[in-house]
């Protein structure tokens, strides 16, 4: 049952969410390449849980108590990395050394870099799985620290992606919450024309996950989806997040060649210019 | 005289499994992983002190190392176990990096490395892990030759943070160290003047043979155990070379890219001199008993004393 979600609330994190956009295309022209698609298809999810879901605190990255965060879609890192600077996790001006020769943001999420981050992740497929492995450590220990694992779409095509998910229902994880970034598309195309994952939801309930489908893009449903895992004490949540790839940016939505190349000068104008002009809507 | 008599051989498998019970003891938060091979590789040991540190994932290799990784990046020692054409095979890239790129403190205890696990076949007989798991950055290496060095490296390994990899043999090999282990030193078994012979793991009792015999006719042999592969005892090795001239490398394991490839590069690079590599041709095994094997493919006492001759030979030692 949906909770009463503060309007102010709501709009705040969308705010936040189209500066995350923002940073995003930023970042990648800057760099001249990246993966904005994907990062921007996210950048609702990880939005909510930076600025709301996870109990985290930029002055203690190493809180023994802080919830886990991992990227499992490490690719998405230009989002990853302009939520947590907008969230004060790094400065907002290193922003723009993203992909750079001796940079903390490399082109994959690199924890040995930047303290911030939980897991190194890029090779897909493993993410998920040190995201079960820090479950299960919260567990032993009796910790009340809980897991958020972002998955890719092109990801569930990975063996080692079911074989995570397997354990985290074996073990009946529900200090773990997987969310599904179902954009659709992957770097050559639809996922369903390349290798389909559908029917999601039935794998997730099938590999014994309290599975919530819903649309990746409203908050309200991102944060009644969080509230809702909390309440599930008998094992892991998964949330399919239905989202569109290059959300936010017109000529980038449901476009499979905006996963892993840069906008242009005149694109990224425009697509900034799109981005401003939402702002102060409901989007 | 070999400084150590070759006694009854024993099993490296259960050094480490009891070696393991041993480290639960000490370390309260130690978790163990293995993927449903916990008898054969003795894991089972931990398994049934600490049921609750013990996690048996069957078959899913990969995700087992990537779970481990997860475990230690929130301050835990973490051993995983399999097979080593599963664990350097199968999982190589969740170890490349949910282990090594990540710097998790994993330690990967290999069994059943190369060609002694015998019946099973060449399917399982991996003679690339050496190479593989060397190449990784941050990755120690160790391919004990005898239980007491198991038992000592399942210790070592776990003082020193980071990635590890430790290569057992299936079969049980005679004890021919006594024990005093350290990472990145090589043990000198034998001292010797013509040739020196480093060997790791099954091949060092036979190293250890061969020099006696060829002292029987008035030559001289070094023996180095070099059960630190990564990091390795470079000093010795090019004393090694300089004290006799000649290095004869001996190892179950492919001879493209293993501890030959390794001491061939470093003294060539240092110290120059003739360096032969007794191992694995560039194929894979087959069925049949381990140890007709290791004469099958090149690794018969025979055979290593003919390539010993053929160094002698090109030193001008002999005619």
């Amino acid at each position: 049952m949906a909770e009463e979600v503060p309007a102010e609330l709501v709009r705040s994190l969308e705010g936040t969410a189209r500066e995350v956009r923002k940073e995003v295309i930023r970042m990648t022209f800057a760099a001249q390449s990246g993966h904005p698609g994907g990062s921007l298809s996210v950048a609702d999810i990880l939005t909510t849980l930076v600025f709301h879901e996870l109990r985290i605190d930029p002055a203690r990255v190493d809180w023994p108590d802080r919830d886990r965060l991992v990227l499992s879609k490490g690719h998405a890192s230009p989002a990853m990395y302009a939520t947590l600077a907008l969230r004060g996790f790094l400065p907002r001006e290193e922003l723009s050394t993203f992909r750079q020769l001796g940079s903390r943001l490399q082109g994959h999420v690199d924890r040995t870099k930047l303290p911030c981050i939980e897991a190194s992740t890029g090779c897909l497929g493993q993410g998920i799985g040190m995201a079960v492995g820090m479950a299960l450590d919260a567990r032993l220990r009796k910790a009340s620290y809980r897991t958020y694992a972002v998955i890719g779409d092109g990801e569930c095509q990975a063996g080692p992606t079911w074989e995570a998910l397997m354990a985290g229902g074996h073990y009946r994880l529900s200090n773990l919450v997987v969310i599904l970034d179902r954009n659709g598309l992957e770097t050559d195309g639809s996922t369903e024309a390349i290798m389909g994952i559908e029917p999601i939801v039935e794998k997730f309930r099938a590999f014994r996950y309290h599975t919530i489908d819903i649309d990746g893009h409203s908050i309200p449903a991102l944060l009644d989806a969080f509230a809702e895992a909390r309440r599930t004490t008998d094992g892991p949540t998964a949330i399919v997040a239905r989202t569109v790839k290059g959300k936010g940016v017109s000529f980038m939505e449901g476009k499979h060649q905006y996963h892993g190349k840069a906008p242009n000068s005149a694109e990224a104008e425009q697509a900034l210019a799109e981005l401003s002009r939402g702002e102060g809507a409901p989007s | 005289m070999s400084a150590f008599a070759v006694g009854k051989p024993e099993s490296l498998r259960d050094a480490y499994g009891k070696a393991l019970v041993a480290l639960g003891e000490k370390d309260p938060e130690l978790v163990v992983f293995d993927a449903d091979l916990s008898g054969s590789t003795r894991t089972i040991l931990f398994g049934q002190k600490f049921p609750d540190r013990f996690f048996n994932v069957g078959v899913m290799e990969p995700t087992m190392m990537t779970m481990a990784a997860g475990l230690a990046l929130q301050g835990r020692t973490v051993y995983a176990s399999t097979f080593a054409v599963f664990a350097a095979g199968q999982a190589y890239n969740a170890v490349r990096q949910s282990i090594c790129y990540n710097q998790a403190n994993v330690k990967i205890v290999a069994t059943h490395g190369g060609l002694l696990v015998g019946a099973d076949g060449g399917t399982h007989q991996i003679v690339e892990d050496i190479g593989l798991m060397r190449g990784l950055p941050g990755m120690t290496v160790i391919v004990p030759a005898d239980a007491p060095t198991t038992r000592a490296a399942t210790f070592a390994v776990a003082d020193r943070y980071g990635p590890a990899y430790v290569r057992l043999t299936r079969e049980n090999l005679p004890p021919v160290t006594d024990g005093s282990f350290a990472i990145g030193k090589a043990a000198e078994l034998r001292s010797g003047s013509d040739l020196t012979m480093v060997a790791v793991g099954s091949l060092v009792a036979r190293a250890l043979e061969v020099a006696e015999d060829l002292q029987k006719v008035g030559v001289s042999t070094r023996v180095l155990d070099f059960a630190s592969v990564k990091p390795f005892d470079a000093p010795a090795l090019l004393r090694a070379a300089r004290d006799t001239g000649a290095i004869l490398v001996l190892e179950e394991h492919s001879v493209l890219t293993g501890v030959g490839a390794l001491v061939a590069s470093t003294t060539s690079e240092n110290s120059p001199v003739p360096v032969r590599r007794v191992g694995v041709p560039d194929l894979f095994g087959e069925s049949g008993e381990p140890w007709a094997l290791l004469d099958r493919y090149g690794m018969s006492k025979e055979r290593i004393t003919e390539e010993a001759w053929e160094l002698l030979k090109a030193r001008g030692k002999v005619q």
